[in-house]
């Protein structure tokens, strides 16, 4: 019976285990299929999204910066360069000890601790297969030492990259300006996918006026990257499209004739081609090394410029306001012709002083004793101040207004530079604007000297001048002459922009005017004929503008008066009479006599071109 | 006898003797092929996800080899003699689990090794097979279904080593275990009332889990693993970057050797508990089910062999085994694709790794043994 019932329990069990294993079986199938699920909800309803993670995670778009455009002068001289430059790098992965081998690299070149510090700093944000930089810039024996000794020391690296030169140094500071690191302000404004990869950016002058062309176009590889980022191959490469090279209108041996001539005083001297408005020459002295500021200005080189009495960081052409004093005297005269308050034959007796009909008060001459019979030309030549207090008052402020604005006072003149002054061309409507207050006759009569209110920059005076070459036929002033783009030929810039011409003025008023500038060089009794050539024709004005209001019988001795008050000497010229080919302005600050100090300057720029242009 | 045997069974002599030559090498030519198959698709995942290296292929290979030794000596030993040894074999693993616990090597913040001063090793490894075994021998000297207090005794004797191990602690293996010995409730014929209840009571169980009886980590594990965007760079990171593997590898995968998220180290542990992703990446949807087609071959051979056999030891037991292995299964996958937590538990035959090469191999040794020591009635 045991037996008997051993068996039935065996056949029961093995019954009971058959039906529990079918039971096992189909959940394990269910299962599995729920793994199929999900296999197939991840594989194939999924595939899309997470193909494109994996691309996300492994394919990364490193740009490949385009090198900077160079910058020349008409000529063709270099003004900005780029220059490899070295740096020491570390490879962390390479060196098993970091601090070992700066210790080591330490016994061949000079390594500073604020450097080490800076170095630890980047060194914890890089990946270890990334060169860290150490130092910056070096210098070729430094170079050497290192090769020396680079093949003993593994995870040292040195890396070339290209920084931005300017040769011309001082000379170029006003115009060219600079480039500097990117920094917070130029993130906002830069397309930030263009300037992937690149470091500097034009900061003043041309470099930030033409930075977009200058830039050129980022480049693209794309990189397969492991999970530390660390490229594995590359997969594709958009080449970098490099930026313009740029030619300046200006000429570089004019630009250093003038800096010479003007030597240790301050000022400023613009020349222009008045046919088309190229700029010639623009300086503004005192300049400053510009190569400072490529890799960031150190405190105290900045805090030394800033603080200099003769600010060199001021650039004088385009941004000092000055009073024109007598250069704006043919203008004025011009204008007398045109609205015919006087005419060629007109006389007006000059004793030293101006009185206004009704006032007490004398406007004075800057020669006291007076130039007695004067008319216009005479005038002109000696700048008589008694002729043109009454041209200008007989004219009258709004005629005044009217009239020189169109020569480009009181408003910017449109260069193709960052920054300018409008300068200011004084009105009825100005004056009640900014000073709530009403016109009186006596400051038409300074105007008409170019005193009072009256101020222009450097420029300004320059675009004027031009305007009388051309006789009435003014060119917006530009920097750029030409440019060559990678893989084309070089091509000149955009035809000359015409400004506003001055119609309806007649040709002989024009001539009388030039004439009379003419006898400021040649005449027997001008102001500036020391500067007379033989070889070619000169025309000019001479100015010398107060920047110290004296008191109606007060002797001005500049001896007496401290450097900063002295007057300003200007000088305005333009040439050769006939065909102009050349228009200057110059402004000597607290320089003087405008017909010593200033009318030199354009001399001798003048011979230069004239020597070097045939 | 076969030389003199007429044609008609000449045919079948052939076939006869190879059968045999198995029987007395007490090898299972299907199991075998199914194991093989594994292996060898093993080696090759393994050859991509460890960066194409040598080193690694050869010792796996070491470690299979192993593996296989292990497998033909204990499908030499009879189940009665393994039956015979069941008791002394658990309470031997018990003793060592303690001892673990008392004076274990802490590796990875948990104490799972013994050093035995030649060799270190994990008890709760030899656990998932002592466990089986046990319950087994003690199921079998009854009639099944087994009684209440029978039932209640297992429990205890399930319950003791799942919990030390999950002191450890060690979740994974825990889990593993307990359900090891679960399987041979179930097929021993455990009232499907009682499944139900157990199932229940384990859903209430999880709060009182969560909050007194798990560790940090394993918390953490949990969280990640119901919101892996939760922590993209930390512990979600490998739950992330694995699906973005399996998932990438869409229908037809990238080919061998050209999955990106391995190659390029995206994925991490893609030798070892990941080593899926590489397979699904590299193998696509097509890859991925010819092998859970294998493993299910494998399993299913397992629970045949459970069916035929002739006492309830070896039944309960090859049933259970062949169970345990699609845990592993089961878990390892769900685990990669995202539909589990990230325990860690190793895809069986394939991921890189020794201790559970070698059980697995004890396993697959059993299950040979019990098949192949029946006593055949037609002979």
């Amino acid at each position: 019976m045991a037996s008997r019932l051993t068996l039935k329990d065996h056949l029961a069990e093995s019954r009971l285990m058959l039906n529990r294993s079918v039971w096992a079986l189909a959940g394990v199938i269910l299962l599995m299929g729920i793994l199929l699920t999900r296999l197939a909800w991840l594989q194939i309803s999924n595939y899309t999204h997470y193909s494109t993670l994996s691309n996300d995670n492994r394919v990364k778009l490193l740009p490949i910066p385009p090198t900077r455009g160079l910058i020349y002068d008409r000529n063709g001289r270099l003004l900005a360069d780029n220059l490899p430059a070295f740096q020491l790098r570390i490879i962390p992965e390479r060196t098993p000890d970091v601090d070992a081998l700066i210790e080591e690299l330490r016994k061949v070149v000079e390594i500073r601790d604020d450097q080490i510090r800076r170095f630890r700093k980047a060194l914890r944000r890089q990946r270890g297969f990334q060169g860290v930089p150490l130092l910056f810039n070096l210098k070729e024996d430094e170079l050497a030492r290192l090769a020396a000794i680079g093949h003993r020391l593994p995870g040292i690296d040195i890396h070339a990259d290209l920084r931005r030169y300017y040769p011309y140094g001082e000379l170029t500071s006003h115009t060219v300006g600079y480039v500097g690191r990117i920094d917070e302000r130029d993130l906002r404004r830069l397309d930030a996918s263009n300037y992937r990869g690149t470091t500097h950016v034009g900061k003043l002058g041309i470099e930030k006026q033409y930075e977009t062309e200058l830039h050129g176009t980022v480049g693209h590889q794309q990189v397969e990257t492991n999970a530390l980022g660390r490229v594995m191959r590359v997969l594709d490469r958009t080449p970098p499209v490099p930026g313009t090279d740029l030619y300046l209108s200006l000429d570089i041996r004019l630009q250093q004739v003038a800096a010479a001539a003007l030597g240790e005083r301050n000022g400023a001297v613009v020349a222009l081609d008045p046919t088309n408005g190229e700029v010639l020459v623009l300086l503004s002295s005192p300049g400053y090394d510009p190569n400072l500021f490529v890799d960031g200005i150190s405190t105290r080189d900045y805090a030394r410029l800033r603080n200099d009495p003769s600010r060199p960081l001021f650039n004088r052409a385009l941004l000092g306001q000055y009073p024109p004093g007598s250069t704006i005297k043919p203008m004025i005269g011009l204008a007398g012709l045109h609205y015919g308050v006087v005419n060629p034959l007109s006389r007006q007796f000059c004793p030293g002083y101006y009185v206004l009909p009704g006032e007490k008060r004398r406007f004075h001459d800057w020669k006291r004793s007076g130039h007695g019979e004067t008319d216009l030309d005479y005038a002109i030549t000696q700048s008589c101040d008694v002729y043109f207090y009454d041209l200008a008052r007989n004219l009258g402020i709004d005629r005044i207004h009217e009239f020189l604005a169109p020569f480009g006072l009181g408003h910017r003149t449109g260069i193709d530079m960052v920054t300018e002054m409008p300068g200011l061309l004084p009105s009825r409507a100005w004056k009640r604007r900014q000073l709530g207050e009403p016109w009186y006759p006596g400051e038409t009569l300074n105007t008409g000297i170019g005193q009072g209110f009256m101020l222009a920059t450097p420029l300004q005076l320059a675009v004027a001048t031009a305007t009388v070459a051309t006789r009435g036929h003014p060119m917006r002033p530009r920097m750029i002459h030409a440019r060559h783009r990678p893989g084309t030929d070089r091509s000149l810039a955009e035809p000359p922009d015409p400004l506003e011409p001055l119609a309806g003025i007649s040709a002989e008023h024009w001539e009388y005017i030039v004439h009379a500038m003419r006898n400021v060089v040649h005449g027997r009794r001008g102001t500036a004929r020391r500067i007379r050539s033989k070889r070619y024709d000169i025309a000019g004005k001479t100015g010398t503008a107060q920047v110290f209001g004296m008191k109606e019988e007060e002797e001005y001795v500049a001896e007496e008066l401290d450097v900063k008050l002295r007057d300003h000497a200007l000088f305005i010229a333009f040439a050769p009479v006939e065909m102009p080919r050349i228009a200057v302005a110059v402004v000597v600050e607290n320089g003087g006599s405008g017909g010593a100090v200033a009318a030199p300057v354009a001399g001798k720029l003048l011979d230069a071109f004239f020597s070097e242009v045939p | 006898m076969a030389s003199i045997a007429p044609s008609p069974f000449r045919r079948e002599s052939g076939a006869l003797t190879l059968d045999a030559l198995f029987r007395r090498i007490h090898l299972d030519l299907p199991l075998l092929l199914g194991v093989t198959a594994l292996a060898a698709v093993g080696l090759f995942v393994l050859y991509s996800a460890s960066g194409e290296s040598l080193e690694s292929i050869t010792r796996q290979g070491i470690r299979m080899g192993i593996s296989f030794v292990v497998m033909l000596v204990l499908a030499q030993i009879h189940p009665h003699t393994l039956k015979r040894w069941t008791p002394a074999f658990y309470l031997g693993i018990v003793i060592l689990l303690i001892a673990v616990l008392v004076m274990g090597e802490i590796g990875k913040g948990a104490q799972r090794w013994l050093d035995l001063g030649v060799v270190r090793f994990q008890p709760s490894e030899l656990m998932k097979l002592a466990l089986p075994m046990m319950i087994a021998w003690y199921l079998s000297e009854t009639p099944l279904p087994p009684s209440r207090r029978k039932l209640l005794a297992s429990a205890l004797l399930i319950a003791l080593p799942a919990g030390m191990i999950a002191k450890q602690p060690d979740l994974g293996t825990s889990l593993l275990v307990a359900s090891s010995g679960l399987f041979v409730l179930f097929l021993a014929g455990l009232s499907w009332r009682l499944i139900a209840g157990f199932v229940v009571s384990v859903a209430l169980a999880v709060w009182p889990v969560w909050k007194f009886l798990m560790h940090d980590y394993q918390r953490t594990r949990v969280i990640t693993f119901l919101n892996p965007e939760s922590d993209p760079l930390g512990s979600g990171y490998h739950i992330i970057q694995s699906k973005i593997a399996v998932g990438s590898g869409g229908l037809y995968g990238k080919g061998w050797l050209n999955g990106t998220q391995s190659q390029l180290d995206f994925l991490p542990e893609r030798s070892t508990d990941f080593i899926f992703a590489v397979f699904a990446e590299e193998f696509g949807f097509l890859g991925a089910v010819l092998l859970l087609l294998l493993y299910l071959a494998v399993i299913t051979r397992g629970l045949y062999i459970a069916v035929q056999a002739q006492e309830s030891y070896g039944r309960l037991l090859a049933g259970s085994l062949a169970l345990t292995l699609f845990v592993y299964v089961f878990v390892n996958i769900g685990m990669v694709t995202g539909l589990l937590p990230v325990v860690g538990l190793p895809l069986p035959m394939i991921s890189y790794g020794g201790t559970s090469m070698v059980t697995l191999g004890a396993g697959f040794g059993i299950l040979m043994s019990i098949h192949t020591h029946r006593r055949l009635l037609s002979s």
